[in-house]
């Protein structure tokens, strides 16, 4: 049975018979990547257009219609030693990537206006006390008009609509006051260059839209690109299902094509992306990512089989009873705009204190207003007055304050290998006082690993690595990897449930279980000095080498856990595996604290138990098994690499293979705690003083508008800081 | 002083060529990969293919 590779839904088609295709690229991260990659892919006939893009990490291609099949694209991009897959916009992706584009055109619009308004009011100003004539001082307000009231109009859109719309709620937000001020701003300096007057604050209305749009547009860019880097994950972890489309027909379609009734080919060594039912077949699947059991599990014609179980041994057909992709996606969405919406508690904060602003704004400048008329200044004065108050007190710095460290710190731990999941994430880190740690997949790297290497000579390593490659089998393609083994053997035959064997210069090579390679001396030898491991025998001739194989710690987890310690962190294992492999682990780690065999429910109590002694808790988990716990905890982290999505759940998640991102996470956040602070004390401080001064009239508008540009760069600057983190050598 | 009134407005044109440039490199997607865009910059690699020439290039030998 050939299986076809089947992308046509992920096409689109151009017009004037170009086609188009984005491809997710994993493993894309530098120059050198994109002219290896480009020039790969330009080089297959009939490519009109490769380009990668390294911030989403993306390629986009485009094609003549015709001969040209796009798995080709795929396969060339394996062989540049790129995994790919097939990428589709989510809505909401195309939607913010639209929004983030908007901002920056009004950005642009706003910015242009403000220098040329500023090119004219500079000399209004210096003029003004010295010899400029009235005549020329009146054509440069005109033309000041002329360019502030359209670009206001455009720039100040984002603006106006979300006041507007806040408005027709019955609701007050932090874009009423603005709209009012920049409004109010422009209508008086229309009225007073129509009435000749000295002054005019076209500049200050317009300045104020862009410093921001500034903030607008940074606040948008971090969530696009959380966004971004979730739909990259969603389609290179949704791998393809092999589907039958006629009794003995079958094709390899990406899961999102495949539908609830389906019935799919699951061969051995591969993951299950659906929900389903065998129909056919027997075999024993690796349940580990669901349920977090080890041991395999035997599966028949009417077992349940859940997506991201593991194929261990025999072909199965499976009855889709839910196809995850849609459902996944679904799931991610979810969460991504809950993360968006449950805001940080800081922001929440801002934002009260925002609500609450609008009306004492208003008051404030009408009664300052008022206080002035009765005091006897002309309206004019009163009027000038309350509009500097009104842009003087206007929130923008409070509304920065968190975004923006926000933006930089999660920047900062994007590089760092951490994932945000969840706005308010950072600041619950920054609190943490103990952190519990799963073993299996998290401590431990979540593929098998040989652990003997250095037992068996490196030729006859490589030569079993080769070998290996014929395989599906999971340890297998943990020797096969270990190995670095890129040339398959020829004329290798499978023999289903014990192994792989083929004839090399006359001699008979055999790879697989002990028995099957008659070796079962050496590997219970070797099992009983380690149970935890699985082992691959390897005969040639008759030599016999058995190769152990288990999950080994995490390259630096050593480091990371002393590292925690040092910065005062408690740490402790709780594991559901068995007593042994927690003691070795911990002992190895230096941890004093472990529980192990402990099930998803005492997982719970013992976060429940160290929440109520006070301890801010932080669970490390992998493993949909883990969900629970990890929603329990104050905080939650998870690996991501060979995990299914889902995992998704926790507030951070982090990919590659080693554990320093859990430092990272740390560092960043309560330095970025510490920024938040002080940008909330800077912007509230800032108010304090210069409400007053305002109110008592001593505040034009345009110094009004500098002024509260000020303290927004302030903050901005402030924030920036949140950026380097001293880095330790893990 | 009689100057400024065409100075001031040539001023503003000059402004506005910069602004439509900017929204033309914006629709252009120049913005779309700022990370991208700081790494070709410093590439030595000189045959990274634009857009167009590929077009030209798989044209010509099909």
């Amino acid at each position: 049975m050939q299986a076809t590779r089947d992308f046509s839904h992920y096409v689109k088609h151009l017009g004037s018979g170009l086609a188009h295709i984005d491809l997710a690229v994993e493993g894309v991260s530098c120059a050198g990547c994109i002219s290896k990659i480009e020039r790969g892919l330009s080089a297959i006939p009939d490519v009109t257009l490769a380009r990668v893009n390294l911030t989403d990490r993306r390629v986009a291609l485009e094609w003549k219609e015709g001969a040209l099949d796009p798995a080709r694209f795929i396969d060339r991009l394996a062989e540049l030693g790129y995994k790919a897959h097939p990428f589709e916009a989510v809505t909401a992706e195309a939607v913010e990537a639209e929004n983030s584009r908007f901002l920056l055109r009004c950005l642009g619009v706003a910015a242009f206006a403000t220098m040329n308004v500023m090119m004219l009011s500079i000399p209004v100003w210096s003029g003004n006390v010295s010899d400029m004539l009235p005549e020329q001082r009146e054509f440069f307000h005109w033309i000041s008009a002329l360019i502030a009231l359209p670009a206001a109009a455009y720039a100040g859109q984002p603006f106006f609509r979300s006041a507007f719309n806040a408005l027709r709620t019955g609701n007050v937000n932090m874009d009423v006051p603005i709209s009012i001020g920049v409004i109010l701003a422009l209508a008086t300096s229309i009225v007073e260059t129509i009435g000749h007057a000295e002054h005019a604050y076209f500049d200050a209305a317009i300045m104020l839209l862009t410093f921001l749009l500034i903030g607008r547009y940074l606040d948008q860019n971090m969530r696009r690109r959380t966004r971004a880097v979730a739909g990259n994950l969603a389609a290179l972890k949704a791998e393809t299902a092999t589907k039958f489309v006629g009794p003995d027909e079958i094709s390899v379609v990406p899961a999102a094509a495949v539908m609830a009734g389906d019935i799919v080919l699951l061969r051995p060594g591969e993951r299950s992306a659906i929900d389903g039912t065998v129909v056919d077949g027997r075999s024993e699947i690796d349940q580990s990512l669901i349920t977090g059991e080890t041991l395999h599990a035997a599966v028949e014609p009417g077992s349940e089989v859940y997506a991201g179980s593991l194929n261990i041994s025999g072909s199965l057909r499976i009855r889709v009873s839910a196809a995850s992709e849609g459902t996944l996606l679904a799931e991610i969405q979810r969460l991504l705009d809950h993360a968006v919406q449950v805001r940080s508690r800081y922001v929440q904060l801002a934002d009260r204190a925002s609500r609450l602003y609008a009306p004492v704004v208003h008051a404030t400048a009408f009664l300052t207003m008022i206080g002035w008329l009765i005091a006897g200044a002309s309206v004019h004065n009163a009027i000038i007055t309350a509009i500097a108050v009104l842009i003087i007190t206007c929130p923008c710095a409070l509304g920065l304050a968190i975004p923006t460290v926000q933006t930089v710190a999660s920047g900062a731990m994007f590089r760092a290998g951490v994932l945000l999941n969840s706005g308010d994430a950072i600041e619950r880190v920054a609190e943490v006082d103990r952190i519990i740690f799963d073993k299996t997949g998290t401590l431990t790297l979540p593929e098998l690993d040989v652990v003997n290497a250095a037992a068996v000579p490196a030729d006859v390593f490589d030569l079993a690595g080769r070998l290996a490659l014929a395989s599906h089998h999971p340890v297998a393609a943990a020797l096969a990897r270990a190995a670095g083994a890129k040339s398959p053997l020829p004329g290798i035959t499978e023999q289903p449930g014990q192994g792989v064997r083929g004839i090399l210069k006359g001699e008979e090579v055999r790879l697989g279980s002990p028995t099957f390679c008659k070796a079962d001396d050496l590997a219970n030898e070797i099992l009983s000095r380690d149970p935890e491991a699985s082992v691959v025998a390897f005969a040639r001739g008759e030599k016999r080498y058995v190769f152990a194989v288990c999950q080994s710690l995490r390259p630096d987890a050593r480091a990371v856990i002393a590292a925690l310690q040092k910065r005062g962190v408690a740490v402790e294992i709780v594991s559901g595996d068995r007593e042994p492999a927690v003691r070795a682990a911990a002992e190895m780690l230096q941890i004093p604290e472990w529980r192990a065999g402990v099930t998803p429910a005492d997982k719970i109590a013992r976060i429940e138990e160290l929440k109520r002694q006070g301890f801010k808790v932080m669970m490390v988990g992998d493993g949909l098994n883990d969900a629970p716990s990890l929603a329990a905890a104050h905080v939650s982290m998870s690996p991501i690499s060979a995990a299914h999505l889902s995992q998704a759940t926790a507030d951070f998640v982090f990919l590659g293979n080693r554990l320093a991102p859990v430092i990272a996470a740390v560092d960043h956040s309560r330095k970025a705690l510490r920024l938040m602070r002080q940008n909330l004390y800077l912007a509230v401080g800032y108010n304090f003083l210069a409400v007053p001064i305002a109110i008592l009239g001593f505040v034009t508008p345009l110094i009004a508008a500098a002024a509260m540009s000020g303290s927004s760069i302030l903050v901005m600057l402030n924030a920036l800081r949140a950026r380097p983190v001293p880095q330790e050598n893990l | 002083m009689e100057v400024i009134v065409f100075l001031v407005p040539l001023a503003l044109l000059l402004g506005l060529f910069g602004l439509l440039g900017f929204l033309w490199s914006l629709k252009n997607g120049q913005y779309d990969d700022l990370e991208g865009a700081a790494w070709r910059a410093i590439s030595d690699d000189d045959q990274t293919p634009a857009p167009r020439r590929v077009e030209l290039r798989s044209e010509a030998q099909p």
